[in-house]
């Protein structure tokens, strides 16, 4: 059924969209557009800034120091996301075939993690990555076991098991991105695979395709649009993270967010802060834009 | 029980493959191990928190009477509230507006609104710092004012979610049903009220879900909201890991998880496990 016209019953369009404009016009709009002003501003003495319509914000911002600070954001938000599509497929393949009376548990299973507060799981993971912590354990005992055989069948046993260090690194910091983000990539993927009509699996099956092929011929294309959302919807809040590379990573491990919220809070150049912002937001357009022109491509050439 | 089902595998039957079963136990066991753990050790009478050394709930008691932490809890909590309740206010408005309206500039405003969503939470974290400082928020105001420039920032972008939840569920809204109340004669107000609120109902309830979820667990834009006197949970216990990790800590982790479950539980009791998925 067509949307009604504005005009024709303006007193109730006014009275439901009186208040969500306003309110995305003062407290996003124009916040948003201080930052904007903010980024072609300069700091005059100790707190007072200048909007001089100045550039020098962007070419600082592009400097290869922090330039190679996005590039390296970018890196890890695009292994993250690869890492959670290949760990999330096979499970949203799992929910969509459940059985009617697991499938809501399964669900379930995944999203309560999605639900529990980002600092807790944070923190949780890194009681289990600490150097005395679970995961240093339990590689110790199977180092220890693997010692113990050798020297059973009378060779050298190994040298004893150091604690391996497994925070304040980048390889903890792609781990505790995966641990958070990957029900976001599973979600858009298992409604992307419910709707898919399965019928045309068994057809390809019935005619002699095996399982893998199905999969990457059949499956696959037919749930590109979910994983292309589920792509977006992880690789969009990874390079934005902020307290996952704050928590887990070291100094080496910094991500573009860090060096967002160190402009504002200790080193206090809020223009410059500002640049990076806007210049974050931009790469964040530019991969919706990607995103959005892809599906027509493939529409024309069908 | 499923498990010892010999019937033979049908070829969909995926889920009964045995590489399909240890994945997903995999993924289960890496996103619940930490969690787990991290309860366990929370009764774990031990300053270091992986040898156990017997059960005690010292640490709960600790964090019970840890009077800024029980501030900060109550903090966000209520922020939670607020934010929770003007969200679902705001975002179902919204929601109605776009799917019922045709109006110039509509995509426009369709993409603004949605845009919190996407725009990374620190850039609308210093959005806010910078919005704050400008129009010189007073940093000292009593409770609960005091916290009502971070409930603002959380309402911005808590709404968005609302309205997108909303939204997807009047699509499915059958508006002759609508109008068949007004041609018996209900008013403007009757028929939303009646018929087009009640069919929103499991929707507004993942919203407020939703809303909730994300206010409490928001860290990122309320360090940056957030006056020097008034702290809320997750900046606390982001205070308390970065410089003293003390098992204090588990035990308020503790606490809120048990209350994340509880709610989830009820919000499952009022809406059904079948609508779980409209909520993400």
């Amino acid at each position: 059924m067509a949307e009604q016209d504005w005009q024709a019953d303006k007193k109730a369009f006014w009275a439901v969209s009186a208040t969500p404009l306003l309110w995305t016009l003062l407290f996003f709009l124009v916040p948003m557009s201080f930052v904007w002003l903010y980024s072609f501003g300069s700091n005059v003495g100790l707190t007072d800034i200048e909007f001089s319509g100045t550039l020098d914000n962007y070419k600082r911002a592009i400097q290869w120091l922090y330039l190679s600070i996005f590039v390296k954001s970018f890196g890890v938000a695009a292994l993250v996301t690869v890492i959670c599509l290949i760990i999330g497929f096979p499970v949203a393949m799992a929910l969509t075939f459940a059985t009617e009376k697991w499938r809501p548990w399964l669900l379930l299973g995944i999203m309560l993690p999605f639900w529990t507060n980002l600092l807790i799981r944070t923190y949780a993971l890194m009681i289990m990555l600490g150097s005395n912590g679970y995961a240093n354990r339990t590689m110790g005992w199977f180092w220890d076991s693997a010692s113990w055989m050798k020297s059973l069948v009378g060779l050298q046993p190994l040298p004893a098991w150091e604690p391996i260090q497994l925070l304040y690194n980048n390889t903890a910091v792609v781990l505790g991105l995966v641990y958070v983000h990957l029900p976001f990539m599973v979600l858009p993927l298992y409604s992307a695979l419910d709707r898919l009509d399965k019928s045309l699996i068994e057809a390809s099956l019935d005619l002699g395709a095996g399982h893998l092929r199905t999969l990457l011929r059949i499956v696959v294309p037919l749930a590109m649009p979910g994983i292309i959302a589920g792509i977006m919807i992880t690789l969009i809040p990874a390079l934005g993270a902020y307290l996952t590379p704050d928590l887990m990573g070291g100094t080496e491990s910094q991500m573009i967010a860090n060096v967002i919220e160190r402009q504002f809070k200790r080193a206090n150049d809020w223009p410059f802060g500002a640049a990076l912002s806007f210049l974050l937001i931009y790469a964040m357009f530019i991969l919706i834009a990607v995103q959005s022109i892809k599906p027509k491509k493939r529409g024309e050439a069908a | 029980m499923a498990l010892f089902n010999r019937t033979p595998r049908a070829p969909l039957e995926y889920t009964r493959t045995l590489w399909m079963r240890s994945w997903v136990t995999g993924v289960l066991v890496f996103l619940y191990a930490p969690l787990v753990v991290l309860m366990i050790f929370s009764f774990n009478d031990s300053k270091r928190n992986v040898v156990w050394r017997g059960f005690t709930t010292k640490y709960y008691e600790k964090a019970l009477s840890n009077d800024t932490l029980v501030e900060a809890l109550i903090n966000s909590l209520t922020i939670a509230a607020f934010a929770t309740l003007a969200s679902l206010v705001i975002g179902a408005m919204a929601a109605i507006m776009l799917w019922r309206f045709r109006f110039p500039f509509k995509g426009a405003v369709d993409g603004t609104i949605s845009l919190p969503i996407i725009v990374p939470e620190i850039c609308l974290g210093v959005a806010m710092l910078i919005f704050f400082a400008w129009i010189e928020w007073p940093n000292d105001l009593i409770w609960p004012l005091n916290l009502g420039a971070i409930t603002i920032a959380h309402i911005t972008f808590c709404f968005p979610f609302v309205t997108m939840v909303v939204r997807s569920r009047l699509a499915s809204f059958n508006k002759e049903e609508e109008e068949a109340a007004k041609d018996l004669g209900a008013s403007e107000w009757q028929a939303f009220r009646d018929v087009l609120l009640p069919h929103m109902r499991p929707s507004l309830v993942a919203g407020a879900l939703l809303a909730f979820t994300l206010s409490l667990d928001d860290f990122v834009i309320t360090f940056f909201t957030s006056g020097p006197d008034t702290i809320t949970f997750p900046v606390k216990v982001y205070s308390m890991v970065r410089f003293s990790v003390t098992p204090e800590v588990n035990a308020a982790s503790t606490l809120l998880i048990i209350l994340t479950v509880v709610l989830t539980a009820v919000a499952l009791r009022l809406q059904g496990t079948k609508n779980l998925a409209v909520s993400h």
